[in-house]
């Protein structure tokens, strides 16, 4: 049975012309998933049963109800989602005040292999759909809680870019979610040209994983630095005008004595000269063996302000679920999958 | 990933492509940009199919240009890649990446195809004192090792993961690695193949104390 969550307008235009529909039907299907979240085609009543006969026998709405749920001290939920091939990948729920933030999976595992994060100690197992990247929006049991979605998870979002792409254009199309572009946010190690096909395709908000702006540091940490330099990924960038509206921030993981001294502050500040940007300091979830430690929060601080102070716009992220594995760079499956 | 759109190629002609292992082909055409041992390029055989880049394995001042590739059945662009005969087109993009600096008495560790860019190095004569271990499921997979036997003698370290008990070690770079007497944490040490030998073997290496500043990887995505 092929799902239909997580197919565009044009994919569902495809599929009713195949069985012999009329093709306003693609629009009314997807107005009962992305509008009125059914949950069997049985219950798409404006079909004819005849259309709900043919579709059943061949499709499936396919959403998948998330099989595990952790819950932290403060308030960050972890949810186990099953997706194709008997793999698992997940998600992070966090609440904040007003707003609640979705932290969603594009792959199962990640082949980028950073040296501080604990995706990449499970290795690569596949690409999620667009429908398996939705369904965990879809089928936590916050989802209409939900204000914001950062695509942060397990995976690089751009080593999957079509199926990524695919979940954004339902996600902000009017046919489909309708969110605002404002609301959801990106985030990539900085594969160049996935980077920019996404920055002409889309207007949602783009987060770069930048960690030191040195070249021999950030190679040590993340092996892509030697296929594609921060130097480079910034030199792209700035051919772009970000706004509030199209922002761009950049994340940085702070390890002590490594990457938080006032010589990387003075080359962050000269690295990303020209761009209308944030920053957000990310204290460092130690993952097992890792030589790594995080920087006391005295120079977080310390580092937030002298960047504050050269005129780059600089936040500390909270750090949420951390007792739960939820936490930044913690989520992995890999226990799960030597199992099966 | 990528598009062909976006990227700066030319069309070479295909000048050899030799199955060197059941799967298993080096690809050779004219060389159409200096490179630097270590760098990769994209290659293809159609707009419609995404670029992948691969890592070249022949020396600097060689005329024409070696890629080591494995045809992946569920693949798209490398059972394209297989069926090319002499003299066909095909698309090459500038070569580019910095996996290219080599600190003197290098551990060279890889896995697979992931030797190409080291071939590189070699040929070149780029590498003094190296060590080099890799990895493969079956002695046949062991590309180049005539021409690496010859030149780095007991150096050249053979990890065979189901090979029968002989003169190669029998099982994964890894295995070797958390044993090796002379692992000297001092040496720099280089790495490419999968992300999951990468990582796996970074880790090992850590635990046996080599610092993180003297491991560089290059990872297959």
């Amino acid at each position: 049975m092929v799902p239909l969550y997580g197919k565009t307008l044009d994919e569902l235009k495809s599929i009713v012309t195949a069985e012999g529909l009329p093709s306003f039907t693609a629009s009314q299907i997807a107005d009962w998933l992305y509008h009125h979240h059914a949950e069997s085609i049985d219950e798409m009543t404006n079909l004819s049963k005849k259309a709900r006969e043919m579709l059943s026998a061949k499709y499936t709405v396919g959403l998948s109800k998330p099989e595990r749920v952790s819950e932290s001290a403060d308030g960050t939920k972890k949810y186990l989602f099953p997706v194709a091939n008997n793999r698992f990948v997940e998600a992070a729920y966090i609440p904040d005040d007003d707003r609640a933030t979705l932290c969603v999976s594009s792959q199962s595992g990640c082949k980028m292999g950073c040296l501080f994060c604990m995706t990449a100690k499970q290795g690569f197992q596949g690409n999620l759909s667009a429908g398996e990247i939705l369904n965990q929006l879809r089928s936590v049991p916050e989802f209409k809680n939900v204000t914001n979605i950062v695509y942060m998870g397990m995976g690089e979002p751009f080593d999957n870019l079509e199926n990524v792409l695919k979940s954004l254009e339902i996600l902000t199309s009017k046919w489909g979610m309708g969110w605002s572009t404002k609301r959801i946010t990106v985030s990539t190690i900085g594969l160049i040209p996935a980077m920019n096909q996404f920055l002409e395709k889309s207007n949602c908000h783009l987060a770069i994983s930048l960690h030191t702006p040195f070249d021999d540091e950030r190679r040590m940490l993340m092996p892509i630095q030697n296929v594609y330099p921060i130097a480079d990924v910034v030199d792209e960038l700035k051919k772009y005008r970000f706004s509030d509206h199209h922002r761009v921030s950049f994340e940085y993981i702070m390890f002590d004595g490594l990457n938080d001294t006032p010589r990387h502050v003075k080359e962050l500040v000269k690295l990303l000269n020209g761009i209308n940007c944030r920053i957000n300091l990310i204290r460092f979830h130690p993952i097992p063996d890792s030589p790594l430690r995080t920087s006391p929060d005295e120079r977080i601080i310390q580092f937030r302000d002298s960047l504050t102070a050269k005129g780059i716009f600089t936040t500390i992220r909270a750090s949420r679920g951390q007792d739960i594995q939820a936490a930044c760079g913690l989520l992995s499956t890999k226990a799960l999958q030597e199992k099966r | 990933m990528k598009s062909w759109n976006e990227i700066p190629y030319d069309i070479q002609r295909v000048i050899s492509n030799t199955a060197v292992a059941p799967g298993a082909y080096i690809l050779k055409f004219k060389k159409n940009n200096p490179f630097i041992a270590g760098q990769v390029l994209a290659l293809g055989v159609s707009k419609e199919i995404e670029p992948r880049y691969y890592s070249i394995a022949s020396a600097e001042n060689d005329e024409l240009i070696s890629i080591l590739y494995t045809e992946r059945v569920e693949g798209k662009l490398t059972p394209m890649l297989s069926l090319l005969n002499l003299g066909e087109n095909i698309m090459v993009s500038k070569p580019f990446g910095t996996f290219t600096h080599i600190k003197p008495s290098p551990v060279f560790i890889a896995a697979g195809t992931g030797i190409a860019p080291f071939m590189s190095m070699l040929l070149t004569g780029k590498a003094s004192g190296v060590t080099l271990i890799h990895g493969a499921p079956y002695p046949e997979y062991f590309y180049y090792s005539d021409t690496l036997i010859g030149r780095l003698g007991e150096n050249y370290i053979r990890c065979c993961s189901r090979c029968q008990p002989g003169c190669l070690f029998v099982g994964r770079v890894t295995d070797f690695v958390k044993q090796w007497n002379d692992l000297d944490v001092n040496r720099p040490y280089y790495l490419c193949g999968s992300a999951e030998m990468v990582v796996e073997t970074r880790d090992i290496l850590i635990s046996r104390g080599v610092p993180v500043s003297n491991i560089n990887s290059e990872i297959y995505f």
